[in-house]
């Protein structure tokens, strides 16, 4: 028997497939439109994080200006990753008077739970220009596999 | 130093790029004004900064590449940095120095030597 999940049953069989996708809509709308600033204001998570799957690879990118490597403690326990350290940019120089202060300093850390599971002993992680950039490779129950069909 | 930030008053840009205002800390020396700014991403070829009618401009070109690959989580995006501030003219803008480190912009704004005192002497006639 095919599995059809009953917003995916076409339109004509489904009579609620004008208000999915005005409550489609207005998931998009809350979400906003990619402001970055806005999301810093939404939440207090730090760094921020992208990550990208390549084929047999996860690729994890934070920007992370002012953090040397010596600094960045980078973990990985079963499928969590973790990603600690911490900004010092206290002034050394006598007589200082700031005009401006936005640069945030302190400790942070952040876990986040990986998608497919990782190889742990093939993990490189590199830090430039204040990007740092994990790779994380598959498992190899987690790498794509391909399927050959036997013709009959 | 003024720090106020002038309105990019320039036309809008034709590509649509993204444009983000760093995060600065501005503290000041006796002896000059330092400018801090986060442009993480950002290289030494991509970083231009100018000094135009006591208008500051920095300006940190997009450079490094998007990876390939399906998008999972997008927190953060990419971008160009763009940041202007009025400089004051006790400020020797003949000697400003720059330093780009671990996505860490660092400008010194050396301030100009104080006019000397002078005694003016009256003479009696």
């Amino acid at each position: 028997m095919p599995f059809i999940r009953f917003t995916e049953r076409p339109v004509l069989r489904n009579p609620w497939a004008e208000f999915e996708r005005i409550r489609k809509g207005l998931d998009e709308l809350s979400r906003g439109y990619g402001d970055r600033s806005n999301w810093y204001n939404q939440t207090n998570v730090y760094p921020a994080l992208n990550i990208y799957e390549q084929g047999d690879r996860l690729l994890v990118t934070a920007e992370l200006p002012g953090i040397a490597a010596t600094d960045l403690n980078i973990s990985l326990e079963s499928d969590t990753l973790s990603i600690q350290g911490k900004r010092d940019n206290m002034q050394t120089e006598e007589h200082v008077s700031y005009h401006r202060r936005e640069i945030e300093a302190g400790s942070f850390s952040r876990s986040l739970a990986l998608p497919v599971k990782i190889n742990p002993d093939n993990v490189t992680a590199s830090l430039q220009n204040g990007i740092l950039t994990i790779t994380l490779m598959k498992a190899t129950e987690g790498k794509p596999r391909k399927i050959d069909i036997v013709a009959e | 130093m003024q720090n106020t930030e002038k309105p990019v008053v320039s036309g809008e840009n034709t590509k649509g790029e993204t444009y983000y205002s760093p995060m600065v800390d501005i503290y000041e020396t006796p002896q000059a004004v330092t400018v801090v700014a986060d442009i993480p991403g950002v290289t030494r070829d991509g970083l231009d900064i100018s000094l135009e009618d006591d208008i500051l401009t920095i300006h940190g070109k997009m450079t490094c590449e998007i990876p390939e690959g399906r998008v999972l989580l997008q927190e953060y995006e990419a971008g160009h940095f763009m940041r202007r501030f009025t400089i004051a003219e006790t400020i020797d803008q003949s000697s400003i120095s720059a330093n780009l480190d671990k996505g860490v912009l660092k400008i010194v704004l050396p301030k100009s030597a104080p006019a000397k005192p002078r005694k003016i002497e009256v003479q009696m006639t």
